[in-house]
């Protein structure tokens, strides 16, 4: 009897190692497939009879993507805060607490 | 009407720019209410409005990023981001993230993923639901059997308690996460951020609808501190999200901003909303939710199988989603405003 559970605790033991393996490397095996070939499609901003400032924003992107990239990454947070700010000015103008919470609940 | 249609210079398309708004409005008031980016609820709408699938991702990544920033400055401002958490939690996502990412690649070179990749989804949604309400059932149970025993249950009391068996476990290092109230293995957010990213990664999803849960049920936050927090996370990792795609050429930046309009009115009313409804109110309207979104998943895949009710069956996902978001806004503004003029009321009151 002692000898079938020595036996099962070896092989659960085995069982859980190579649950452990395969978790530990089942990133390196996705990394190491690499993605594979994706296919790409080149889209071109048509700039023809647009106004001055849209004509700018269009050749950006048709330059280069790394700099519509970077300026883009600069608009959206500070447009966020400069909106969040604008929006919380008027919330504040309701008349109601805006720094605190007093419920105190999972 | 022409000046009611705005035209999207690097997509080459007219738009109606009320509707973008619009949109906005109804997703800043859901994101900032249940603490997640909400793709599942733009894509669809942006493709209604006439938006070029190319590119409705990656403004929708964009616009989240801007939305998710309003709402964690409103709730920091309350003191429900645990910014500690946020940070530690991200270098599990952006991981674990990028590695689901590269195994669907690598799933593809072997076969079509897609309505695997759906299945699962499908899945994980009803778990999420089941989670959700098993927590409130069993909630309730106690509070009856508190009622029967002339007794109250703790306010911080929970139905489901998980996390309480998850922070015996110590291996060091040991944090302190203040904002949220735990004590915990540092090892317990990173690997509950490495599988929830690399989830989303795997599902091709922002992620908010699988971290919000696993930040209460797993991790041991509080319902206000989870939404908190995941906004904190969605909002760098958004930005992480929206530079890939702008960088491969997928982002309208003007439509993502006119979006971030409406956000910013809509942000503030969920975030503050939260302020009026109790937590397992916020855990409820989200089960409501995560159920309004595997329906439609079930429909598209329902699609699939019948082509010839095809359009009928992805129309009605649509209504589906978009009929929800609508309802659970509308939910989230009214407490709003009466929540509101109870406050208001209150003080006048006092004075």
């Amino acid at each position: 009897m002692r000898s079938f559970w020595n036996m099962l605790r070896k092989r659960l033991n085995g069982v859980w190692l190579s649950i452990w393996i395969g978790l530990l490397m089942m990133p390196a095996m996705a990394m190491a497939a690499g993605g594979g070939k994706v296919e790409q499609m080149v889209i071109v901003a048509d700039t023809r009879g647009l106004p001055p400032w849209e004509a700018w924003w269009a050749n950006l992107y048709n330059e280069s993507h790394v700099y519509f990239t970077i300026v883009t990454i600069i608009i959206i947070p500070v447009v966020g805060v400069i909106f969040g700010t604008i929006a919380d000015l008027f919330m504040g103008m309701i008349g109601i607490d805006l720094k605190s919470r007093d419920l105190a609940e999972h | 009407m022409d000046w009611m249609y705005v035209f999207m210079p690097i997509a080459g398309v007219y738009i109606f720019w009320p509707g973008l708004i619009i949109l906005g409005i109804g997703v800043g008031v859901i994101g900032g209410f249940f603490g997640m980016g909400g793709a599942w609820m733009v894509t669809p709408g942006l493709n209604i409005l006439g938006f070029p699938m190319a590119f409705a991702i990656g403004t929708d990544i964009a616009h989240m990023a801007g939305k998710s920033l309003i709402s964690t400055m409103r709730h920091g401002k309350f003191g429900n981001v645990d910014y500690k958490l946020g940070l530690i939690m991200l270098v599990g996502t952006v991981v674990g993230f990028e590695v689901g990412a590269q195994m669907v690649m690598w799933l593809e070179r072997l076969g079509n993923v897609e309505k695997v990749v759906r299945w699962i989804y499908l899945v994980l949604l009803i778990l999420i639901a089941w989670m959700v309400f098993h927590d409130v059932s069993k909630r309730k149970q106690k509070e009856r059997e508190a009622a029967q025993q002339g007794k109250q249950v703790d306010a911080l009391a929970t139905g489901i308690e998980w996390h309480k068996t998850l922070h015996k476990i110590k291996i060091p290092p040991m944090v302190h996460l203040n904002v949220a109230g735990i004590y915990c293995s540092a090892w317990l957010p990173i690997l509950v951020s490495f599988l929830t990213g690399w989830l989303a990664g795997i599902l091709g999803i922002g992620g908010g609808l699988i971290r919000m849960p696993s930040l209460i049920y797993f991790i041991g936050c509080p319902t206000h501190v989870a939404v908190g927090t995941d906004l904190f996370e969605v909002a760098i990792s958004g930005l992480y999200g929206a530079a890939t795609y702008t960088y491969k050429g997928r982002t309208e930046l003007v439509a993502a901003v006119i979006m971030l309009i409406g956000a910013a009115i809509g942000a503030q009313i969920g975030s503050v909303a939260t302020k009026y409804i109790k937590g397992y109110g916020i855990r409820i309207a989200f089960g409501i939710a995560v159920i309004a979104c595997a329906v439609s998943i079930l429909l598209k895949l329902l699609a699939k199988f019948y082509p010839a009710y095809g359009g009928l069956l992805d129309n009605s996902a649509t209504v589906v989603i978009l009929g929800t978001v609508s309802l659970l806004s509308l939910y989230i503004i009214v407490a709003f405003v009466q929540g509101a003029r109870k406050e208001i009321k209150a003080k006048k009151a006092r004075a």
